[in-house]
């Protein structure tokens, strides 16, 4: 028991406390005469920088934005999924498959296959009927983001959903379907209800990982137009990497740590609370 | 009020028959029990009658109106799933009040009926539990408020007591013949147990394979079954039956020859058998004594001795099986020899198409 509880603490405990060191020091990567504790400036840099607050915006707005895309279209596609019909099996396939699709590699289908004004589906679908082509991420960079990180996670939350829904006693839905339940007062009544522990558990674990989304940004907007599509990972690596301020860095991360704690706190507290009924 | 009537009613899955035309009326009031083995379409008759099942064929009527195309709710019917079909997230109270709630019935009404049904079914002090924190009885109640709450014309219960232990089973048994009596209304029962089928029916329908056996009364099907199917599914332990050849037929009477040799004359009318023609004897275990100068001789294999009753399983000449049922103690022993003497008036024919040769002598309680 000791040794491995002992690896594991040190396995988490190690980068930790070098992120908290390394936040209270001065340390920049390419002025190594830049050295020795900072006290809280890098904290202080951090919050009077504008764009850390855009970053913390992006972050909020991606993350919920996509939780409510796909949870809500997972939603009605699992019961839609859930109802036979020809093909069903094909479907339910084609709509898991975006799930295997590497992040970066989706990112740059969408960015180049299907986003691009001129060699884009899109735009080429928007000419032929006549419009004007938009091109997507200059114009709606956010937006656009959040699309392709829908796209991507809407097959897992599908996934989770459509076991919940097909996990649901046909005779309950029957007894309500006695009671005068129609087709619409069976969804909120039994499924929803039903559905309520597996929505808290895609919310959890989508949450988790939509807070460091970094690929997809990475790769098509470089954070972009500005600071338009900068989230917290995305503004940690900028000044890590590309300013070189490790220091400012480590307390992003710092902030970052807090805030997917904050998130988690409140999340599994109201899992747990559902889990009881 | 709530008649039923049933003609020529099908149902296919694809290009199979579960639902081989059934023909049935049921009266106002009346206590129907379907019975049959297992996967004869018992569920899928009550489903249909339900609404739940589309009918392939057929009319399903209820009180002289075609609901076919009626949906399950306005059907004015309430059923009662095995599995109790409880909302898990509501508590009793919602439950209960959930038809009610849908159909916009004002809260202070709903509140008056589902405190009536929880009063009658002794739920007031769970209405605010939920399903899981409740016993598989309290449960079963909670399913049967649910349905009492509607005051549908017709129950439907599919083996609503098979999830019970025996003791509450019996409880639940005289429960629900008191409801049927309170309620004033008409209940269509499924199940597989014989108790049950014969303690609560007015009236059973015997299913097999889709098709009905035979509709009677239980002490009809009990003492004048139309065929061996009948004869062999009612009644616990089973009626026993020996291959016999007519010897003497007559009107009145049918004298048969046992694989021993003895000569029986059983009061039935032959019909077109001829002598000289294989038929089946039916005698249900009760009709056999034991008596030193009667005709059969066995050996006995095993002995249950339940108290008030022995019975105990023999082999006759020809390997056959059969059980004789004795009121009260019996000091035999397995591997013992003993004689069994047959009760005429108790016997059953069967022709070789299973079809039973009528018995004259109705028994006095079947109507
Ligand atoms: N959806 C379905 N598709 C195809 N066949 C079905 C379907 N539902 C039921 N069946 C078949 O119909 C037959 C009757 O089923 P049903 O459930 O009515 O039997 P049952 O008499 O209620 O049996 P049990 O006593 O075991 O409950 C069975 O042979 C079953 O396999
Ligand atoms: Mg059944």
């Amino acid at each position: 028991m000791v040794p491995s509880v002992a690896v594991l603490l040190a396995w988490m405990i190690v980068p930790l406390v070098m992120t908290v060191w390394f936040s209270f020091q001065r340390y920049n990567l390419i002025d190594p005469s830049m050295t020795g504790f900072a006290g809280i400036d890098n904290y202080r840099f951090l919050v009077t920088d504008p764009d850390f607050w855009v970053s913390l915006e992006n972050t909020l707005l991606l993350v919920g934005s996509v939780l409510i895309v796909t949870v809500g279209l997972g939603t009605l596609l699992a019961v839609l999924f859930n109802q036979p019909f020809p093909g069903r099996n094909i479907a339910r396939v084609l709509a898991i498959s975006p799930f295997f699709v590497m992040p970066t590699v989706s990112a740059l289908i969408w960015k180049n296959l299907l986003m691009h004004p001129i060699y884009g589906v899109f735009g080429t679908l928007a000419s032929s009927v006549g419009m004007q082509p938009v091109d997507w991420f200059a114009d709606y960079p956010l937006a656009s983001v959040i699309a392709i990180v829908s796209w991507e996670w809407l097959p897992f939350a599908l996934l989770i959903l459509l076991t919940a829904v097909q996990s649901l006693d046909h005779e309950q839905r029957e007894a309500a379907r006695m009671d005068g339940a129609g087709p619409i007062a069976q969804f909120v009544f039994i499924t929803l209800p039903h559905l309520s522990r597996a929505i808290g558990v895609v919310i959890m674990i989508e949450t988790i990982f939509l807070l460091t989304v970094f690929a997809e940004i990475f790769v098509t907007t470089s954070g972009g137009p500005g600071n338009a599509t900068t989230n917290l990972a995305f503004l940690i690596y900028a000044r890590a990497l590309l300013q070189y301020d490790i220091g400012g860095a480590s307390a992003g991360g710092v902030v970052a740590i807090v805030l997917a704690n904050i998130v988690a706190f409140f999340l599994v507290r109201s899992i747990a609370r559902r889990l009881e009924i | 009020m709530a008649t039923l009537t049933l003609r020529d009613l099908r149902k296919s899955y694809g290009s199979f028959e579960v639902i081989k035309g059934v023909d049935l009326a049921i009266a106002d009031r009346e206590f129907v029990v379907f019975v049959g083995p297992s996967g004869c379409g018992k569920s899928t008759l009550l489903r249909m009658i339900a609404g739940l099942e589309e009918i392939t064929a057929g009319e399903l009527d209820i009180d002289g109106k075609v609901v076919n195309r009626v949906g399950p709710a306005d059907r004015g019917l309430a059923m009662v799933f095995q599995s109790y079909a409880l909302y898990p997230h509501m508590t009793v109270r919602q439950n209960m009040g959930f038809a009610l709630r849908l159909a916009r019935v004002p809260k202070a009404e709903r509140d008056r009926k589902v405190n009536e049904a929880a009063r009658v079914l002794q739920l007031e002090p769970y209405l605010d539990r939920r399903p899981k924190d409740l016993s598989g009885g309290q449960r079963q109640r909670v399913a049967i408020g649910r349905a009492i709450v509607r005051q549908p014309k017709v129950f439907l219960f599919d083996e609503p007591l098979s999830n019970l232990d025996a003791a509450l089973r019996g409880q639940m048994r005289m429960e629900l013949l008191r409801l049927h009596e309170a309620l004033k209304a008409t209940m269509i029962y499924v199940t597989h147990d014989q108790i049950e089928a014969m303690t609560m029916a007015d009236k059973i329908v015997v299913l097999q394979a889709g098709r009905v056996e035979q509709v009677g009364s239980p002490l009809d099907l009990y003492h004048h079954p139309a065929n061996l199917f009948v004869a062999g599914f009612i009644g616990s332990p089973r009626m026993n039956m020996m291959p016999v050849t007519a010897a003497v037929v007559g009107d009145a009477a049918v004298t048969v020859g046992l694989v021993s040799g003895q000569q029986i004359a059983v009061p039935a009318s032959g019909g077109a058998t001829r002598p000289g023609d294989a038929l089946t004897l039916g005698i249900r275990p009760e009709g056999l004594h034991i008596d030193p100068a009667g005709p059969i001789l066995v050996t006995v294999s095993l002995v249950e001795r339940l108290g008030g009753l022995t019975l105990l399983h023999v082999k006759a000449a020809g390997d056959q099986d059969l059980t004789v049922q004795i009121e009260g103690g019996d000091p035999t022993r397995a591997h013992e020899q003993i004689r069994l003497a047959i009760d005429p008036a108790a016997c059953h024919l069967f022709d070789k198409a299973g079809q039973a040769l009528p018995r004259p002598a109705r028994h006095t309680l079947a109507a």
